[in-house]
């Protein structure tokens, strides 16, 4: 029997495609004519001194936060796997505290260290001291900043990393002992490249979340992206554009971190056989295959194969 | 030691070799020579301490008594004024790049190509330079069977030519001994000849191994000597016609009754 297979329809899809159309009209509809978004203000301001000024330091803190917090991450994380009993309660405990402390305290705290410990200093335990220096001017606020989000991250990302370290087969380990490889090189060369596409997706959800949550150091007066723009609504009262303005900036510096999480993973995933979670397709592909009803379904392009 | 003498003493020596994991006596005071150029296979039910003994020999396990010694270096521990002293991770690790290991599930390194895979040891270990190690793959493909494929990842090789990739890597560290651990069990039926084949190529050439397998027929080919575990114990030793054909020991007869 030759009959022709009909594949299922799926009317609601339509329907429910439909009514979100109607909604984004809407949606697209108010934003340009609710004249209170005030667009030419936003345009205005888009590209003003300050506003980059402060969005150069989001930037750069962000990639030194998560540099250092990750580098340190891992070595907690690799402490926290080791037979040795020292490391790993030290590891832990550092995750617990860390962990434990709202990053906006962290961040007060290491910018008060002054009222704190006035002075600190290098010397025999209980003994004689051989430096000493005053912690007033120690801690800046970019510097208590970077310190105490780095700590933060570093926490997180132990964890993150721990995870990805465990769903590696302990066969790979054991290969690589029976080889003659070194503990370390083990680590490095064949352990930590196979944890990385379990690390990748949560580590890109870490970053993008840094990168707002740098904000917070708006508390110690560290102009970055958002309070630089607070300062300058604070003077002219175009509170709604100006924060518009930093959400603009938030959403384009999102969009380009998630597309390179797209190619790490797939970088992260030779040898897999499956070419990431999305088959071996290009962005713009995968952009295509998955616009509802106008791409062909992601099933349908072997993103399960 | 004259040279005479190193060429009479074996090459693996084990004596009271004892482990336990918790309550469960898995080696149970095991003895065991194997000679330079000899097979050893390993036979004996599941559980009954194959395994454990051959990942002893490489500090895979440590024992809780007794000693494995290879060329004459205890494995693991120093002795010293009537002790066994444990080693540290870096003398353990030289030790064990003079054993080469093929493990039942191949465990390659899936993110790197079959020549990074083969090149990775010797590279880091012996420091030989990169280009040298690649040429030298290549020659331990070719002899494997596998001539060519070295730009493949694992993943896209079948089981039997994983297993011959990781026999080649083992060998490309020029170990003393080789040690198989189940290295058929994961194979298709119709792969296990081609793996069978390349092991027995290997006795040929003179290397000295331990394997431990269900394979009744590869062991009366090519073992020089087949041992018999029944729960952590050596039950029968000798000659594979011995063996295989008039086992004494109740527990080895059941068991090949039920696997010929």
């Amino acid at each position: 029997m030759a009959a022709r297979l009909v594949p299922l329809r799926h009317p609601g899809q339509w329907a429910s495609a439909l009514a979100l159309l109607v909604l984004v009209a809407m949606l697209v509809n108010t934003l340009v004519t609710n004249r209170r978004f005030q667009w030419g203000v936003v345009g205005h301001y888009f590209l003003n001194a300050s506003i980059v000024h402060g969005l150069e330091l989001t930037l750069w803190l962000t990639a030194a936060v998560m540099a250092t917090g990750y580098l340190l991450g891992i070595g907690v994380a690799a402490m926290r796997l080791r037979r040795n009993p020292v490391l790993r309660s030290l590891s832990f405990a550092f995750v617990w505290l860390i962990r434990s402390v709202p990053p906006l305290v962290q961040l007060l705290f290491w910018y008060e260290l002054a009222s704190l410990y006035p002075r600190l200093s290098l010397g025999v335990p209980f003994g004689t001291e051989f430096v000493s220096v005053r912690t007033a001017h120690l801690f800046s606020g970019v510097l208590a900043a970077y310190v105490g989000l780095s700590l933060d991250v570093a926490a997180f990302s132990s964890e993150i990393v721990r995870g990805g370290l465990l769903s590696v087969d302990r066969g790979q380990t054991e290969a690589a002992q029976a080889l003659g490889l070194g503990n370390a090189r083990i680590f490095r060369r064949i352990v930590l490249p196979q944890a990385m596409p379990s690390i990748v997706p949560a580590s890109g959800n870490l970053l993008i979340g840094m990168l707002k949550a740098t904000s917070i150091v708006s508390v110690i007066a560290v102009q970055d992206l958002l309070y630089s723009s607070q300062l300058v609504y604070n003077q002219n009262f175009l509170v709604i554009p100006l924060l518009l303005v930093a959400t603009l900036w938030y959403v384009v510096l999102t969009t380009v971190l998630s597309a390179g999480q797209f190619f790490v993973e797939r970088h992260y995933a030779r040898g897999s056989g499956r070419h990431g979670p999305y088959g071996p397709r290009s962005f713009g592909k995968l952009f295509r295959g998955n616009l509802p009803l106008f791409g062909r379904s992601r099933d349908a392009l072997g993103g399960l194969s | 030691m004259s040279a005479a003498a190193a060429a009479e003493s074996p090459l693996v020596r084990i004596r009271g070799l004892r482990k336990s994991f918790g309550a469960h006596q898995v080696l149970d005071g095991v003895d065991l020579d194997v000679r330079r150029g000899e097979v050893t296979v390993l036979l004996g039910p599941s559980g009954s301490g194959k395994s454990t003994l051959l990942r002893t020999i490489n500090h895979l396990e440590r024992p809780d008594a007794g000693f494995v010694e290879v060329s004459g270096d205890i494995i693991g521990y120093r002795y010293h004024a009537g002790r066994l002293h444990e080693l540290g991770n870096r003398s353990i690790t030289r030790q064990r790049a003079r054993i080469g290991m093929v493990f039942q599930q191949f465990n390659l390194f899936p993110h790197l190509t079959v020549v990074e895979n083969l090149v990775e040891a010797p590279v880091a270990v012996r420091g030989v330079p990169r280009r040298q190690a690649a040429a030298r793959a290549g020659e331990l493909l070719e002899r494997v069977g596998l001539a060519g494929r070295g730009d493949a990842y694992p993943k896209q090789l079948s089981g039997g030519q994983q297993q011959r990739v990781a026999i080649a890597r083992a060998l490309a560290m020029d170990p003393d001994l080789l040690l198989f651990d189940e290295p058929t069990s994961a194979l298709d039926p119709e792969l296990v000849g081609e793996v069978l084949a390349v092991i027995k190529d290997l006795a040929d050439s003179g290397m000295t191994m331990i394997v431990v397998t269900h394979e009744i027929g590869f062991a009366r080919e090519v073992a020089d000597t087949v041992v018999f575990l029944d729960e952590g114990r050596i039950v029968e030793s000798g000659a594979p016609a011995e063996v295989l054909a008039r086992p004494r020991h109740e527990r080895a007869r059941a068991f090949l009754a039920a696997v010929l």
